[in-house]
């Protein structure tokens, strides 16, 4: 056996707290300016909870849509706006036929995605012509699609491409309507397949999350034995456990209290989809292209030296990327209730990304925590700021101002960070390879 | 035939494309009946007006920090410049370069802190620009709302703000574009705007012959081949940020008074945008422009658009065909000049 | 019959019109340690590319020769097929994931799947992982090279040396691996870990498999080959069993090379005085270092500056030159140069011709005339004239110069406006001199004056070199990988090893000196004659 002189030194506790707390800037400051907006917004906790729970059940599933090019090295895929179009479309094209409640929900998911299956293959081909450039190129590729959507929809339709419903068509007998109502067809459409107030919610899930629990711990002891390692520390296990009672007994105790968020509805069935596109992003990593996609995102030259084809894994990449943001659209506009035929995808991928990023994220590591925390400040932020803003200077417009600031800032800041730790890497690296001898 | 191709591809596909698109939608209008007289003026107009904007990427991507989608920065400075002069009462030509002298040292200070903000992210400008500039609209936008302007000319009459449109007609509306103008027939020709243009466009051609742009030019180039010849390559891209930034203040003023609007909020977002597409369409790359190109390129995109619309209003009422030509084109030829970045690198 | 694992024949390559391998034989047997000892460009790596079915070999037109692998006659024509004949290759640069494991990174893209019934229902690529199974391979595949290492650390973090250790686990975790080639494999290495690297691989070849070991350190070739190839200027020299032969042999094969002397060698004596004196200089140039080195250079001659590759004579004159970060003292007539800093090394009358002509020393999309004067209009004020706060470049004076120099050194082209990318590399080489010479340099660094260009083009620019030496006065140092060009034109030869100075030797010095001082066995070996 070689002994090698050097020792792996582990790193100081104080070390780890400071880094914990630098890494998670971003994300600290945020809570403290949610934590000001709520005060100054003056609003009821019920109310709160309505709107948030609302907002995430229909932003949460775009912004995981995220993940898997973060993961491939991709960066942040601005992209998805494109994957929104084809969610659109296929609204559109359900509209038309007719078809609403889960019925129509399953179809337009059906039919959204060949569009995104040809839209994530088209970007990927394009992000494989421009590496090191794939951010800006899938910025201004969604720009550039939007020209053609628009061109599509406004003038295609009803022209070249037969669709004749009165209910999408403008009056001129051609092109779609600026607003498509959904009411009576796709809306709610998977929100109200399964609803229930929220407390119910909060007993039963925490129910079902010690039973989880529960069946870990059966499982673990086998685990080990198979020699795989430790599946999941007794401390966290602990956490989670009182973390899940507690919960449940909240839940139980506002059941029977006649507290207002009785009224609350939490659209299981949504949350439920989201669940499932969490459990799908952690399955991926878990698998050989999951494991694929974090080698091409360290290093393209070594993974292609081993033999992994990497282009086609960034096409795939792209591809999984462009069809959950499709879907994750169709959720947002199925609960929206209307369509911005024009306007509904534009800011979508702002957003998301904005959102990743106040969870703790960054250019080169996204997880499915960060995703769900960023989404809820964001989106704390963003449903508070106006009033806030109404009710410290009487002009809600600065509220609004303000969190679109928020939403460029914080990218600007991210991308900003980004670059620049890689510019000081590339100089340390030189220095540690002098320090040799 | 082969000296052709390749004269062809040294043209750019994207560009041939696009004067093709031009002709096309050119017979299309004098197939309907629009009076070319009238293209032709409208498109000197706006060759003036957003000459000055596109002239500001030349500085950028020349100094190595590529196109400048930080535009937005400039154009607040110069937004300003013109506010403040709003509000001294300046009249005519004394509000237009009143506005562009307040707007002078805002700007460099702006460009300064921009070039030094662009050292520490080498290699990701672009995307680190575009979002710059777009917070800086925002930020500006809770500036406008909440900056003390008095004046009833530009602010609301209740509560507090600045307008998001401010007539600047009265104050210094068309100074420029009046300026020494003349007839030749039904064709106005707006010479004070375009010999503004003209003088700066000449100010930058010969600071390209100088000593210090041709530094600038190779640290744009080459920054390791600067280096070795003892060009300092990082002051270099802080002037020339610095230059693109002021170029931007004083293009958004020269826009705005031939405009005759002062349009605030988030007006100036896409602006940078529309001038790097105008360049690029001139023929310069993400790494190379020169001064014909700015008057190419923005006589191309302006007068793709002038002919657009008049077209489009003709073919279909109602209909933003003529937004959607911007869209398309604008974006399509920032991409195109994306993917050929690559292989311009791996030449070098 | 042979047994021989391995048996290239009469393997040649040629790029374009260079012949770059010639008629090269190689056969290694089973459980062998077979060195592959050259020079940097004596063919080496061509000749791996080759046997690994690389991608420039085949888009160039393919080599001359056969391959046999096991006594069969094999097309290889992609990496994976060497890969499947069992031909593995630990590289120079680490092919290492940072953010992986050690366990990922032996496993990379050899990832094992679970076998259970749900993991049948997945196609390709959607297969679970079984980390289990992966951790116990890379147990095993970690003792084999006996590196005792926890494998679920990762890779970021672990010292240089780990890192070969985990490269070669990955080659010997691949089932029926024959072949390992080692390209240089100790490069990186501190003398501790080399020496735990050659017990290992001894190891592995007492397994029974076949190890090609690139490198050009002698006494590693002599602790552990078997046999010995040498390659010299893509020729085989000999191949020799590690029995028959000597260091001194060794050193002598790989250098040695006919040596035409175009200029009489210059006396310098102690009176001649020193122009440059270099003390303690450190570069951190990466690839390049330069560990402390003192050189004292006279005023007038031409110093040659040699060594194998990654030995530091690149990092010499881009210190000086303040293209790389140096410390240390560097004396100019007496007086100390400003170091970290281009614009006073190039006001101080230093100027350089730099080995990286298209990455350092051109514009290459500007025009012939820009590349000659953009550095003397930066740093002497040059062909400017000044009209009130602006100091304008003087086309007339650009022009009359640059003809002046076109014509001076033959510089090719369809006029001084040409753009220096579709020049030939023998011109731009010109171009790159032409841009050195209009400082009126005191001094003259020339880097790989000769690379990349064509036999004609190089005497024009050696004897210019010479000319400009004698009729001029400059004193030139001048860094090659062709030691027989220094050896044709300097008065002096610095061989550098591992950053420092080997020695001084003079260009009719023997081929075995210069041979053991580049591989850094000088010393060793003269002290051992002497005692």
């Amino acid at each position: 056996m070689i002994k090698m002189n050097q020792v792996i030194k582990p790193r100081q506790l104080g070390v780890k707290i400071k880094e914990f707390f630098v890494s998670r800037m971003v994300t600290i400051v945020f809570i403290a300016i949610c934590l000001l907006c709520f005060r100054f917004a003056g609003l009821s906790f019920t109310f709160y909870m309505r709107d948030i729970i609302n907002r995430l059940s229909r932003n949460l599933f775009l912004i995981l849509a995220l993940i898997i090019p973060v993961l491939a090295g991709m960066g942040l895929n601005f992209a998805i706006v494109l994957g929104a179009m084809a969610g659109q479309i296929s609204v559109i094209i359900v509209t038309n036929m007719g078809i609403g409640g889960f019925p129509g929900f399953s179809l337009t998911l059906l039919i959204g995605l060949p569009f995104a299956l040809v839209f994530g293959y088209l970007i990927g081909k394009l992000l494989n012509k421009t590496k090191g450039q794939e951010m800006i190129t899938s910025l201004i590729a969604g720009f550039f699609a939007n020209g053609v959507y628009m061109f599509a929809l406004l003038i295609l339709v009803g022209t070249v491409i037969p669709l004749t419903n009165p209910v999408l068509l403008l009056s001129r007998g051609y092109g779609i309507k600026n607003t498509v109502d959904l009411q009576g067809g796709l809306k709610y459409s998977l929100d109200a397949l399964f609803q229930r107030p929220l407390p119910q919610t909060l007993f039963y899930g925490g129910l079902f999350f010690l039973l989880i629990l529960s069946i870990l711990l059966l499982i673990k002891k086998m685990y080990i034995k198979k020699g795989n390692g430790i599946l999941i520390s007794n401390a966290r296990l602990i956490g989670y456990g009182v973390l899940a009672l507690v919960i449940a007994v909240a839940g139980f105790l506002l059941q029977r209290s006649d507290s207002t968020l009785n009224t609350v509805n939490v659209p299981i069935a949504t949350f439920g989809f989201i669940a499932l596109l969490c459990l799908f992003n952690m399955f991926i990593v878990r698998t050989k292209l999951g494991q694929d996609f974090r080698a091409i995102g360290m290093n393209q030259h070594v993974a292609a030296t081993a033999g992994i084809n990497v282009n086609k894994t960034r096409v795939i990449a792209m591809v999984i990327s462009i069809v959950f943001s499709a879907w994750g659209q169709i959720i947002f506009l199925q609960n929206l209730g209307n369509l911005n035929t024009y306007g509904s995808h534009s800011q979508v991928g702002i957003f998301a990304i904005a959102a990743l990023l106040i969870g703790g994220a960054s250019v080169t590591k996204a997880t499915v925590g960060q995703g769900i925390l960023g989404a809820f400040l964001f989106h704390t932020l963003f449903m508070l700021s106006p009033m806030a803003g109404r009710n410290l200077l009487g002009d809600a417009q600065l509220g609004e101002y303000f969190r679109a600031f928020v939403a460029y800032g914080v990218i600007a800041l991210s991308l900003g960070m980004y670059a620049w730790k890689k510019q000081i890497q590339s100089s340390s690296a030189e220095e540690i390879e002098s320090d040799l001898d | 035939m082969e000296l052709l191709r390749s004269k062809l591809q040294e043209f750019g596909a994207a560009r041939t494309l696009i004067i093709m698109f031009l002709l096309l939608l050119l017979a299309i209008a004098l197939a309907v009946g629009i009076s070319p007289v009238g293209l032709l003026g409208d498109s000197l107009v706006r060759l003036g007006m957003n000459g000055v904007l596109v002239l500001a990427m030349v500085p950028a991507i020349i100094s190595g920090i590529g196109p400048n989608f930080g535009l937005p920065l400039g154009i607040v400075c110069g937004l300003l410049g013109v506010l403040v002069a709003i509000e001294l009462q300046l009249m005519k030509f004394w509000a237009v370069f009143g506005a562009m002298a307040i707007a002078l040292p805002l700007a460099l200070l702006v460009g300064w802190g921009y070039g030094i903000l662009l050292n520490r992210v080498k290699g990701s400008e672009m995307m680190v620009a575009t979002y710059v500039g777009f917070s800086a609209v925002f930020l500006m936008s809770i500036g406008w709302l909440t900056l003390p302007f008095k004046s009833p000319e530009s602010s609301w009459f209740i509560g507090g703000g600045l307008r998001v449109t401010v007539s600047i007609m009265d104050r210094m509306g068309k100074v420029l574009n009046d300026f020494l103008s003349f007839n030749i027939g039904e064709l106005v020709v707006p010479t004070g705007l375009l010999l503004f243009f003209l003088i700066l466009c000449g100010l930058m051609w010969v600071f390209l012959q100088s000593k210090a742009g041709m530094a600038m030019k190779a640290s744009g180039i080459n920054p390791r081949f600067a280096e070795a010849s003892g060009i300092n390559v990082n002051r270099n891209r802080i002037a020339g940020a610095i230059l693109s930034t002021v170029l931007g203040a004083i293009g958004i003023i020269v826009y705005a008074q031939s405009f005759t609007y002062l349009q605030l909020y988030r007006a100036p977002m896409w602006m940078g945008f529309h001038a790097v597409a105008a360049i690029l369409i001139g023929g310069a790359t993400v790494k190379t422009a020169k001064v014909s190109h700015v008057i190419l390129g923005t006589f191309l995109f302006q007068g793709l658009l002038v002919v657009a619309l008049p077209v489009a209003n003709n073919i279909m009422t109602q209909g933003n065909l003529a937004e959607i030509t911007r869209i398309i084109v604008s974006n399509g030829i920032i991409l195109y000049a994306l993917t050929q970045t690559r292989k311009g690198g791996a030449k070098l | 019959m042979n047994n021989y694992l391995l048996e290239m024949r009469g393997i040649g390559k040629v790029y374009g019109s260079t012949r770059v391998l010639n008629n090269i034989n190689l056969s290694v047997s089973p459980g062998e340690i077979h060195a592959l000892l050259g020079e940097n460009g004596a063919g080496k790596s061509t000749l791996m590319n080759i046997l690994f079915g690389m991608d420039v070999i085949h888009s160039t037109g393919g080599f001359e020769g056969e391959v046999f692998f096991d006594g069969v006659k094999r097309e290889i024509s992609k990496p994976a097929d060497a890969m499947e004949l069992g031909i593995g290759m630990v590289h120079q640069e680490f092919m290492l994931l940072p953010g992986f494991t050690v366990t990922e990174n032996i496993k990379l893209n050899r990832e094992i799947t679970k076998k259970n019934w749900l993991n049948k229902l997945f196609p390709g690529r959607l297969k679970s992982i079984d980390r289990g199974q992966m951790k116990r391979d890379a147990i095993k595949s970690l003792e084999a090279v006996g590196l005792g290492i926890d494998e679920w650390l990762p890779v970021q973090g672990l010292p240089v040396g780990y890192m070969q250790f985990i490269e070669i686990a990955r080659e010997l975790d691949k089932t029926g691996i024959k072949l390992l080639v080692f390209d240089e494999p100790t490069a990186v290495l501190t003398e501790e870990e080399a020496a735990g690297l050659l017990k290992s691989m001894q190891e592995i070849a007492n397994n029974g498999i076949a190890i090609l070991f690139i490198t050009h350190r002698l006494d590693e070739v002599m602790t552990v080959a078997h046999k010995i190839t040498i390659l010299r200027d893509g020729q085989l020299v000999d191949c020799l069993d590690k029995e028959n032969t000597s260091v001194a042999e060794l050193a002598r094969l790989m250098v040695g090379r006919e040596v035409k002397r175009v200029v009489q060698s210059r006396e310098l004596t102690d009176e001649t005085p020193t122009i440059l004196s270099i003390k303690n200089l450190k570069v951190k140039m990466p690839g390049e270092l330069v560990r402390g080195i003192d050189l004292e250079i006279k005023e007038g001659e031409i110093l040659g500056i040699g060594g194998l590759g990654g030995q530091g004579k690149i990092g010499v004159a881009n210190g000086i030159m303040g293209l790389y970060p140096a410390s240390g003292e560097v004396l100019l007539r007496g007086e100390k140069l400003p170091l970290n800093n281009p614009y006073n090394a190039l006001n101080s009358g230093l100027a350089m011709v730099s080995e990286d002509r298209r990455g350092v020393g051109l514009l290459l999309s500007s025009s012939i005339a820009e590349n000659i004067i953009l550095t003397a209009m930066h740093i002497n004020k040059q062909f400017v004239w000044k009209i009130g706060p602006l100091t304008l470049r003087s086309d007339r004076r650009i022009r009359e110069h640059t003809q002046k120099y076109i014509s001076q050194l033959d510089i090719r082209c369809t006029g001084m406006r040409q753009a220096v990318r579709s020049l030939s590399g023998g011109n731009q080489q010109k171009v790159c001199i032409a841009r050195a010479l209009t400082l009126n340099p005191s001094v003259l660094f020339v880097s790989e004056p000769t690379r990349g260009i064509d036999v004609g083009a190089k005497n024009i620019v050696l004897q210019t070199l010479i000319k400009l030496n004698r009729e001029q006065g400059i004193t030139i140092i001048m860094t090659s990988s062709e030691l027989a060009e220094l050896r044709s034109i300097c008065d002096r030869i610095v061989i550098m090893h591992k950053g420092k100075k080997a020695g001084i030797l003079s260009p009719d010095a023997s081929d075995v000196d210069f041979g053991l001082m580049m591989a850094g066995e000088y010393d060793q070996i003269k002290n051992k004659g002497a005692s």
